[in-house]
């Protein structure tokens, strides 16, 4: 086999992992059975989640059925979970949630903004500098967010957006830039001088040139982004619950946890709570998955 | 001026606000809190007075302060998490990685189920994993323990993050306690189910990164598929195993969301981090240079990590 051309060679690999793949020799059930059995115990938890959220406040103070699925799916929960159970003193989640995507949708479009101006200027008009900018601004990236929490809370005191959505939309931006540059910039590396230089030809200047080629050419950029920035801010939970105090402001990951964290005994409504705010993240990873990847490959691997 | 020269200009100033918020909210906020840790600010209203490094050394002070004490613990806790974090992501994202290299069938939907979990809060992590290693009492087990009740494996139950103690020894008529509170164990078992998959999607990447035809002349020269993994493959993985290394030490080494969540400091400090320290201290004790103090130490824990792996980095394209 080696004696033969590469293009030979690779016409022969199909036929040959063809041959590989019909042999079922023990170890690859076995490795159809680690596989399997990984994939069993990563869902536990998502099982745990999806039957106790479909319990009744009676079924799920059963504790020796803590792990059997509901006897009657208790659809009921979700709109417990979201409107809250006044008589019992019970806060509904649907607020939270609705505070969750005002907060993350503007910090998102902004960070990705800003990030692809970044990422143009850093890839494709570099001064004196840049790269220790660049360096610098990295380094944002991986602080522990205490480090900066106590002058930051301060701040946005001064400035009057202590506890408000826009002051916690404001910090996601800003500690958003060093990732969102870094993913836009490996982005319009790629896009070749040529394209530039054609178009600066043609007359395009700085932001012509944005305009005319890299901004048409920038939409998975922008998707990779976008979803990384969605799911981080959705997410996060340390800026949020140390710069909103009043409940009715904060989003669904500070009101989960205060929900979790007090003596709740009505844990069927815990969970449907935590699988109603999971569900835009998820969704977008199960669609997107992609996408997701790379912007999760992007936060470590430098290219 | 020259059309060049203006565009140049009109560059730095479309990057220039970024700069500014940087400059402002990372390094002029770190050199604010590293103020703030030398001053005596303890109470609602700034205040900050020089006192040098007392905050640092009531941290690391020998007398036993009640500070002193939860920090020690704190770091003990983060050493033994972040060991055994990386232990286990490491090893069984590696694991699944090459299960998944071997041209199986569903590859897709595998790796969709490893990896799903890092699209979630580590909040809702925190959440569930509660909910899952809650122990219950004697009489109403739950989770786990109702669980290992149920298949009759009763001698397994144990109080999982509520139990506060740490593993002993006898040897030689001394006692030794090693300052490892097994209350972790279900917390980084949760850290572990999370970061697992991004871990196994590092590995991947490589792994697809290798080209066929080494692999292929390897089993021509009649290497075993196992040889050509150890001698081939695992020695090119190599540069991610640092990457994933330092992604996840940084990550462990202020994590905070998910023990928060999940069981926040636990009995006698059993699950205790400095995150959950500075949190606290600062703004549910108003103990602010104490916070800071604490702060400034995790920055320059994980500084000696980052730094050394950026300039790596950095200088890894230039080559390029």
């Amino acid at each position: 086999m080696t004696a033969q051309p590469v293009a030979a060679q690779n016409e022969a690999r199909p036929q040959y992992r063809a041959a590989r793949r019909r042999r079922l020799d023990p170890s690859r059930i076995a490795i159809y059975i680690l596989l399997f059995l990984f994939a069993v115990i990563f869902l536990i938890p998502v099982y745990v989640l999806v039957i106790s959220s479909l319990k009744s406040f009676n079924e799920v103070q059963d504790l020796s059925r803590m792990w059997l699925p509901p006897q009657d799916a208790y659809f009921k929960t979700f709109s417990e979970a979201w409107s809250g159970i006044p008589e019992q003193g019970l806060r509904g989640l649907g607020p939270n949630l609705l505070n969750s995507i005002k907060l993350t949708v503007p910090a998102t479009i902004l960070s990705a903004m800003l990030g692809s101006i970044n990422g143009y200027i850093l890839s494709k008009w570099k001064f004196r500098g840049s790269r220790t900018i660049f360096f610098l601004m990295l380094f944002g990236m991986f602080i522990p967010y205490q480090s900066v929490l106590i002058p930051l809370t301060q701040t946005l005191g001064r400035i009057g957006l202590g506890g408000t959505l826009w002051g916690l939309i404001l910090v996601h931006v800003v500690y958003g830039i060093p990732i969102t540059t870094l993913i836009f910039r490996n982005y319009y590396a790629e896009v070749p001088t040529d394209l530039i230089e054609a178009a600066r030809i043609d007359g395009a200047g700085l932001l012509g040139v944005y305009r005319k080629v890299l901004f048409p050419l920038s939409l998975p950029g922008f998707v990779v982004v976008i979803i990384w920035q969605f799911t981080n801010i959705w997410n996060e939970f340390l800026f949020a619950v140390s710069i909103l105090q009043r409940p009715e402001m904060q989003p669904i990951t500070v009101a989960l946890r205060n929900l979790s964290g007090s003596q709740i005994k009505e844990w069927n409504i815990v969970m449907a709570g935590t699988l109603i705010a999971a569900v835009p993240t998820l969704l977008i990873y199960i669609i997107l998955g992609r996408y997701f990847i790379r912007g999760l490959l992007a936060g470590s691997v430098k290219g | 001026m020259s059309e060049a020269r203006r565009e140049r200009w009109l560059a730095f100033l479309l990057i220039l606000p970024s700069i500014v918020l940087i400059a402002i909210f990372v390094y002029g906020f770190i050199g604010w809190t590293t103020a703030a840790s030398l001053s005596k600010w303890d109470g609602v209203v700034p205040d900050y007075t020089w006192v040098g490094l007392d905050n640092f050394k009531q941290l690391f002070s020998q007398e036993g302060g009640v500070a002193a004490q939860r920090f020690t613990i704190d770091l003990w806790n983060t050493l033994f998490f972040t060991i055994l974090f990386l232990v286990i992501c490491v090893g069984i994202g590696l694991l699944l990685a090459i299960l998944l290299d071997q041209k199986v069938k569903g590859e897709g939907v595998f790796r969709t189920i490893y990896l799903f979990p890092m699209a979630l809060s580590f909040v809702f992590t925190g959440v569930i994993w509660q909910w899952i290693f809650a122990p219950g009492t004697e009489t109403r087990l739950r989770g786990v323990n109702a669980l290992l009740n149920m298949v009759g494996l009763d001698a397994l139950r144990w109080g999982w993050y509520t139990d506060p103690s740490m593993p002993q020894f006898t040897i030689g008529g001394t006692q030794i306690t090693i300052p490892f509170h097994v209350a972790l164990i279900p917390v980084i078992i949760a850290a572990a189910w999370q970061m697992i998959g991004y871990t196994m999607a590092m590995y991947l990447a490589g792994l697809r990164g290798i080209p066929e035809e080494i692999r292929e002349a390897a089993r021509v020269d009649g290497a075993s598929e196992i040889s050509i993994y150890r001698r081939i493959i695992l020695p090119m993985l190599q540069p991610i195993t640092l990457s994933a290394l330092i992604v996840l030490g940084h990550i462990s080494l202020k994590i905070f969301d998910l023990v928060y969540s999940m069981t926040g400091s636990g009995p006698g400090f059993a699950t205790d981090m400095p995150g959950i320290f500075m949190f606290e201290t600062t703004f549910r004790g108003n103990h602010y240079s104490q916070g800071a103090a604490i702060s400034i130490v995790m920055l320059l824990m994980i500084a000696l990590v980052i730094i050394p792996y950026l300039i790596y980095s950095f200088r890894r394209e230039v080559e390029l």
